[in-house]
């Protein structure tokens, strides 16, 4: 057992630890701050995998950024300490049983399956300076259309936000 | 003269003008229509002449016969190679003196319609189905195939319906067109099916080789007509007798005729056109398209076809001797008359002087169009005049109405046989063929002449003479005796009554289209016009003056009056008929069918939709997780399905 | 070194991850940890994608696929928490038992 290892199964249980308590907490604003401790154990994950700078934009933007905002609209549409009502009882049984099944199928599937790599790949080191070219350039291996894209739907999701959630008021 | 074209002409011009008026004139000529009306009738009634003086005496005849000419022929529908319904157009003795009734009588009565409707809402409208008739009666005159008779005929009878029903705001009128629709409708689905028997055996709805395929007896078509049967009749025989049955209910023959004297709640001059000189004669006419297969393959029908004519014209003069509504009395008289024709036909044979009763009975249907008109024209301005059908409100109106009278006594002299009128010349050769080939139908025929004399004079001296005149209706008094186009058709055909005897009809029109020498027979002659001119006397004595000879002789006779009055209650057993058996037993029947097996499948249906759908409901629930839920569920079963079938 | 822990134990976490966001998804009864089950099943994948990317491609594509999620679920989770809000307003419950306004 190497420190590597051992750092893995860490972060791991602390992923799927958070995980499970965002999804059964009763109580809203604890379910937040345990996907809260989820998200930062991705990105403990990914700097663990040595992609530094994609762990930084996943401190950023979730729990930066996305968290912050499900705290927000925690406060704007309950009391802190709200209670969340039981699930259906007969639907939390089918969707257990479902998930159970789902998770069993893909385990099966994943340990009979021999990944097979396509070069080198544990020695490739990620520049940042690599990121920012893929993004903006053109030609084979980059990204600009879709970059521009996301920057077109970033805008729309925006103006979207304002229109729904605008308040009209009526004389 | 005798082309395609022309011809097309004569039926076309009356169809224009209802299209016409129906679609502009109404709108914005109203008063003008009329008179487009009978501008174009008068076309087609001098084409009409045109082309009868042209067959008759120009191009009709060659090697001694009148021959059929048929100057267009469209094929229409073809069934099989040998069954096709055609529209075409055929010129023959009889279809040609049919084009000269109805173009002329239909263009007096358009002109006489000008006076007689004015002022009426729907003057237009009236003249528009006025066309509509004619051009279906003219349609179906020189049909050259058995459907396209049928399809006008069934035209003719829509017209006819609309017109009865004209005034459409009278109840009476209303039920009296239905009657008329419905009898005659019914009767028609036996004329239909003799078609399609007469067109089985045959191979062919074309008349001349229908009557070329069915008369000469060593065709197959013959054998296979004669030799099926149904209940011990041949075949080729049921088809003639439904077809008869057709002809009969257009022509209101016993039992079918309960719908011509309701018929008479339509405006007079149409009673006069259609109930008494044109649609009336239809089954007439049928019969005589196709005499010779009636005459040569099926004699005893036709003997058959005479005694039901010959019964209907005695009951029908008998009831006429004891209605008191003028037009009622002129009803009876034509189905009286039209029987005349029947029974003239039922003597005749095919061919030469053998068939004096066919050519008799085409003359008494040309002169018979002509009085009669003119009597329903005349009843009609005196019906204008008094404003009342029921002779107790007429009497003594010589001295107001001089001419309407002059021509009433002409008409009634010429029905009633009096020589030199036209109807005498007719009567005597029908008389004369009875006399020679069935002395029973003879003296029926004989007796009934006698009846038809005395209630004509009834009618006219009631009408015109029995007391002195007293207006009803105060607010009508200053009005004359009808405009100068009421008078003017009046004349004209009072010259026809007068006049159409002298036409030489046993050199025209014959059963083979080969002219013969009729023979005056002098015993007969003196026989009918003696008994006639002893009814006219009794008639005179009873009715000439007001007296209470009539009631006591109809009172010593009571039951038979009564009988007779109520017009041998053939309406009440008709009555019986349709509402006790039909609508109460059969009807009830049905509709507890209706009500229950066919209502009761029809809603189990829905009940049995209505209930899957609530059970299956509650799966549009609303609720977005359960909807994922079954979204999670379907693609962890379809990944089951691929990995375990392994694809 | 990383090849200490295989791949399929990261890909076993992802899945674990996913089918735990699936099923918050599908039980809970506020819509806003609906949404947080929806964020867990994001970062499933961008987990998936990125350990792809180390064990066996010597390139960053993954990286780029995973930066473009996180954008994505950024303007998700934005469009999603304002149409909650505007819920909020009509109903005033961000129950999603409560909103079938669609049912039969």
């Amino acid at each position: 057992m190497t420190a590597y290892q051992i750092w893995f199964y860490i972060i791991a249980s602390m992923i799927l630890g958070g995980a499970l308590l965002a999804v059964t907490a009763r109580k809203i604003f604890r379910a937040a701050i345990a996907l809260l401790v989820s998200l930062i154990g991705i990105a403990a994950l990914y700097y663990w995998m040595h992609y530094e700078f994609i762990a930084a934009v996943q401190t950023i933007v979730y729990v930066g950024g996305i968290v912050v905002l499900i705290i927000f609209s925690i406060f704007l549409t309950h009391n802190p300490g709200h209670t969340i009502e039981e699930p259906v009882n007969i639907r939390e049984a089918f969707t257990f049983t479902g998930c159970f099944a789902g998770f069993a199928f893909v385990f099966s599937l994943l340990n009979r399956y021999s990944f097979e790599q396509t070069g080198d790949a544990l020695n490739h080191t990620m520049q940042v300076a690599d990121v920012g070219r893929a993004l903006l350039s053109t030609g084979s291996g980059s990204y600009l259309l879709p970059f521009e894209a996301v920057s077109l739907l970033l805008l729309a999701a925006m103006v979207g936000c304002i229109v729904i959630a605008i308040k009209i008021r009526t004389k | 003269m005798l082309n395609a074209s022309t011809l097309l002409l004569i039926p076309l011009l009356p169809l224009l003008s209802f299209l016409f008026i129906s679609f502009i004139g109404k709108k914005y000529l109203p008063t003008l229509s009329g008179t487009i009306s009978v501008l174009v009738l008068s076309a087609s009634a001098i084409l009409s002449l045109a082309v009868a003086y042209n067959y008759f005496f120009v191009v009709g005849m060659t090697n001694g016969f009148y021959q059929a000419i048929i100057p267009m022929k469209l094929e229409w529908l073809r069934f099989s190679p040998g069954v096709s319904i055609d529209m075409g157009i055929i010129l023959d003795p009889i279809s040609v003196m049919m084009l000269v009734v109805v173009t002329f009588i239909s263009l007096m009565v358009h002109i006489y319609s000008l006076g007689y409707m004015k002022g009426e809402e729907r003057f237009a409208v009236y003249y528009s189905f006025l066309d509509l008739f004619t051009f279906s009666m003219l349609g179906l005159v020189i049909a050259t195939n058995l459907f396209q008779i049928y399809f006008f005929w069934e035209l003719v009878g829509v017209s006819s319906y609309l017109l009865i029903g004209y005034y459409f705001t009278k109840p009476s009128a209303v039920a009296a067109a239905k009657k008329a629709f419905i009898v005659t409708r019914f009767a028609d689905l036996g004329f239909l099916i003799g078609i399609l028997v007469l067109s089985f055996h045959s191979g062919t709805l074309d008349i001349q080789t229908l009557i070329a395929r069915l008369t000469t007896s060593d065709t197959t078509f013959y054998a296979s007509a004669t030799f099926t049967g149904f209940m011990g009749v041949s075949s080729l025989t049921w088809g003639l007798a439904l077809v008869f049955i057709g002809g009969a209910g257009k022509s209101a023959m016993f039992p079918l005729h309960i719908w011509l004297p309701d018929a008479m709640e339509g405006p007079t001059p149409v009673s006069a056109l259609i109930h008494a000189a044109t649609m009336v004669v239809a089954g007439v006419y049928l019969v005589a398209r196709l005499f010779p297969i009636y005459a040569i393959s099926s004699p005893h029908l036709l003997e058959l076809i005479g005694y039901i004519g010959i019964i209907s014209s005695a009951l029908a003069a008998i009831i006429a001797c004891t209605q008191t509504d003028i037009k009622r009395v002129l009803a009876y008289s034509t189905i009286s008359q039209i029987g005349y024709m029947l029974a003239s036909l039922g003597v005749s044979n095919y061919g030469g002087l053998n068939g004096e009763g066919f050519s008799a009975s085409m003359f008494h249907l040309f002169t018979h169009a002509f009085f009669k008109a003119l009597l329903f024209l005349c009843a009609g301005s005196v019906i204008h005049y008094v404003h009342s059908n029921e002779v107790r409100d007429m009497g003594g109106l010589r001295k107001k109405m001089p001419i309407t009278h002059l021509c009433f006594l002409l008409a009634c002299l010429a029905i009633a046989g009096i020589p030199p009128l036209s109807g005498f010349f007719s009567k005597e050769e029908i008389l004369a063929a009875a006399f020679a080939h069935n002395q029973t139908i003879f003296y029926i025929a004989w007796l009934t002449a006698g009846l038809t004399s005395f209630y004509m004079f009834r009618l006219y001296f009631l009408t015109f003479w029995n007391r002195d005149y007293v207006n009803h209706h105060e607010s009508y008094e200053h009005h004359s005796e009808g405009s100068w186009n009421m008078k003017l058709p009046l004349l004209i055909l009072m010259l026809g009554a007068v006049g159409a005897g002298f036409v030489p009809f046993h050199h025209l029109i014959t059963s083979d289209g080969q002219p013969y020498e009729s023979e005056f027979h002098l015993n007969i002659t003196l026989m009918a016009v003696g008994l006639s001119l002893f009814a006219i006397i009794i008639a005179t004595i009873f009715y000439r003056k007001k007296n209470n000879l009539p009631d006591k002789i109809s009172s010593s006779i009571s039951q038979l009056y009564d009988f007779a009055y109520h017009k041998f209650y053939f309406d009440e057993v008709y009555q019986f008929v349709t509402q006790t058996i039909l609508f109460n037993t059969i009807g009830a029947l049905s509709s507890w069918f209706d009500k229950n097996i066919v209502n009761g499948a029809v809603n189990t249906t829905a009940f049995i939709t209505e209930a899957f759908s609530e059970t299956i409901k509650p799966v549009q629930s609303g609720k977005v997780q359960g909807y994922a839920l079954a979204f999670l569920f379907g693609i962890l079963g379809l990944i089951a399905i691929l990995f375990f079938f392994n694809f | 070194m990383i090849d200490q822990v295989p791949l399929t134990h990261i890909l076993f976490l992802s899945t674990a991850l996913f089918f735990i966001g699936a099923y918050g998804f599908l039980t809970r009864r506020n819509m806003i940890t609906m949404l947080m089950s929806v964020e867990l099943i994001l970062n499933s994948v961008n987990i998936n994608l990125v350990a792809f990317n180390r064990y066996l491609h010597p390139n960053i594509d993954g990286v780029i696929f995973t930066l473009f999620i996180i954008a994505i679920a950024a303007a998700e989770a934005a469009v999603a928490i304002a149409i909650i809000i505007s819920l909020y307003r009509k109903i005033n419950s961000i129950d999603p038992e409560q909103a079938d306004e669609l049912k039969y």
